[in-house]
């Protein structure tokens, strides 16, 4: 028999060897991707594989750095993702303060449609977004990919901020309106300076989604000054079959703002994050 | 990374005073400020799905302008197309492998990292680790997995070392294997979103269950079975619907790595859609199946709700 002590280690040895086995799993992808950004080209099927070969370089990255093509991908996303997060942190603010702080008449109804409207599919929409946006004049534009992803952007950020200022007490906009301010005033002077941890992991997240999409990007946008860093990955993709090494240092590079993001603010992200999909 | 958050209902409002005559002005306030959400709703949601579904009842729509009343011309034609119907399947495969594997791996991986026997700093590093392949864009997935999965990459080389395969297999390129490998693909970055809400599921189980349930002498399986899995079943059956309306919905994945092919192996009703549209500019045909993918998802959402409001 063994003792309750030997179970306890065998039971630790077990779990600490999935942790691993789920690690590699996980990780070495990810690990494989980095250290060919750090090969030479000729090295990137070399027999037998390396992590670190002897032509360690730079080089990917100094080619992406010095084609002004491929910073241009960059620039656009940076653009396109932080309106889509300034734009959408506005819209959303209002519309959280009216669910609020107000009752209404069909507030139930306008609430359901805009859960609802995260539901569809983007496959379905991007064909008649391509029409309309060709109507409106706002094709191979920024705004009409600003315009689109707040379809996806929206309506999360409504309900996550809803949920927000649902837990801020009532009293304190009250206080304005004795003082004869409007809920107009109450919302800029005393929600919104105590909003700014909500507005924080909405706004990451909404820079996540924006700086990640790629049906639109690809759809809604022709030439490559208009392009962004998925598509810009696609097209490294196409060109040059055979650059892995730069198609790596794009990828690195292109995944550098959300992992940082999402490291300085993990734990309000994933509590923000799983609030709905856990709240029992 | 689209999501479906369920809705908070504002608490009820105490109107503490309610104020002797509300003027009209004063009752538009709230609707001043869902203004722009509503022309937002109105431009990009409402307007667009009448527009699709308008033009698979028609034809010749966007390229032409010479559009005609086609009736379900649209519907027949996709209906009938063995690529629809092989894409259907296809979907069906990918949603349903990819979802089970998410529980399981997800269920795992979060028990494992919910495990007293660890400590908060390993666990920390561990939780990142597992995190991580979420954090990257579909584009950064599929090339990394090009390189792994190429006839000459690692993967390969591995196999070939452990005498699993004679010679290095072109697993997106065969039409026996693609579709697997995509699932597999798809597998490996969707798990983190379950695993972090059944790691916040289980952080939630009340301790003296545990407690109670050791007392009658039962073992680690019959615990997990009778405490564990009760109590995470309504946050598992939401992730279960949600997982398979985003999966569904998975279009950049299959367009980066197989384009749908080889074959029409891979094909998806996503990537079937888009074909029609934006490769072959029949509009019509594709707004029918976009419509068809709509009504798809709108029964599963129907289900997703349905749990919701049962909780």
């Amino acid at each position: 028999m063994p003792t309750v002590r030997t179970k306890r280690t065998l039971a630790k040895a077990g779990v600490i060897t999935g942790l691993v086995l789920g690690g590699l799993f996980a990780g070495l992808p990810v690990l494989w991707m980095l250290s060919t950004s750090f090969k030479n080209n000729g090295e990137v099927f070399q027999n037998p594989p390396r992590l670190i070969t002897k032509g360690f370089t730079l080089g990917a990255y100094r080619e992406i750095f010095g084609n002004g093509g491929q910073l241009r991908f960059f620039a656009n996303s940076y653009l396109v993702a932080l309106s889509v997060t300034a734009l959408t942190l506005l819209v959303a603010l209002l519309a959280a303060f009216a669910f609020s702080r107000f009752t209404f008449p069909f507030q139930k109804t306008i609430n359901a449609v805009i859960v609802s409207v995260q539901a569809v599919p983007p496959i379905t929409l991007v064909i008649p977004y391509f029409g309309l946006v060709v109507a409106l004049g706002l094709y191979n534009t920024y705004p009409g990919l600003i315009l689109t992803h707040m379809v996806f952007t929206l309506p999360y950020a409504i309900i996550m901020l809803t949920a927000y200022l649902n837990t801020l007490p009532r009293e304190l906009d009250e206080s304005v309106k004795v003082d004869g301010g409007t809920s107009w005033t109450a919302l800029w002077r005393i929600l919104v300076p105590i909003s700014v941890p909500g507005l924080i992991a909405v706004g990451v997240y909404t820079f996540m989604i924006s700086w990640n999409e790629y049906l639109f990007a690809l759809t809604l946008t022709r030439t490559d000054d208009m392009r962004t860093v998925p598509i810009g990955i696609q097209l490294l993709m196409g060109q040059h079959s055979y650059e892995w090494n730069q198609m790596m240092a794009m990828s690195i590079l292109g995944s550098i703002p959300v992992l940082v993001l999402f490291l300085l603010f993990q734990k309000r992200f994933i509590g923000g994050l799983t609030a709905g999909a856990v709240k029992a | 990374m689209s999501s479906l958050t369920a809705s908070p209902v504002a608490p009820p409002v105490e109107q503490a005073a309610p104020p002797k005559k509300k003027t009209m002005a004063r009752r538009l306030i709230p609707y001043g400020y869902l203004s722009p959400t509503v022309i937002l709703i109105v431009v990009l949601m409402v307007i667009p799905i009448v527009m699709v579904i308008s033009y698979s009842f028609r034809d010749n729509v966007i390229v032409q302008d010479n559009s005609v009343f086609a009736g379900f011309a649209n519907y027949t034609k996709v209906l009938t197309d063995p690529d629809f119907l092989t894409a259907i399947q296809n979907t069906a495969v990918f949603i349903t492998v990819s979802t089970v594997a998410h529980l399981v791996l997800g269920l795992a991986f979060a028990m494992m990292l919910n495990t007293p026997l660890l400590g908060g700093v390993a666990k920390a590093v561990f939780r990142i680790v597992y995190i991580l392949p979420w954090l990257f864009t579909v584009a950064v997935i599929a090339v990394i997995w090009r390189l792994l999965l190429d006839p000459s990459g690692v993967v390969n080389y591995v196999l070939h070392t452990l005498g699993v395969v004679q010679q290095g297999v072109n697993w997106l390129g065969d039409p026996g294997k693609a579709l697997w490998v995509v699932t597999f693909i798809n597998i490996w970055s969707g798990y983190p979103f379950f695993m972090i809400s059944l790691l916040a599921g289980l952080q939630g189980i009340p301790g003296d269950l545990y407690e109670a349930a050791a007392v009658d002498g039962t073992n680690w399986f019959q615990r997990f079975r009778h405490v564990t899995l009760p109590q995470l079943r309504p946050v598992i059956i939401s992730m279960a619907v949600l997982d398979l309306i985003w999966t569904s919905q998975q279009f950049a994945l299959i367009w980066m790595t197989t384009g749908g092919g080889p074959l029409h192996a891979t094909e998806m009703l996503s990537t079937y859609t888009y074909k029609q549209a934006f490769s072959e500019y029949e509009f019509s045909t594709a707004a029918a199946a976009a419509v068809i993918v709509l009504l798809l998802t709108m029964v599963l959402a129907f289900f997703y709700v349905r749990q919701q409001r049962e909780r």
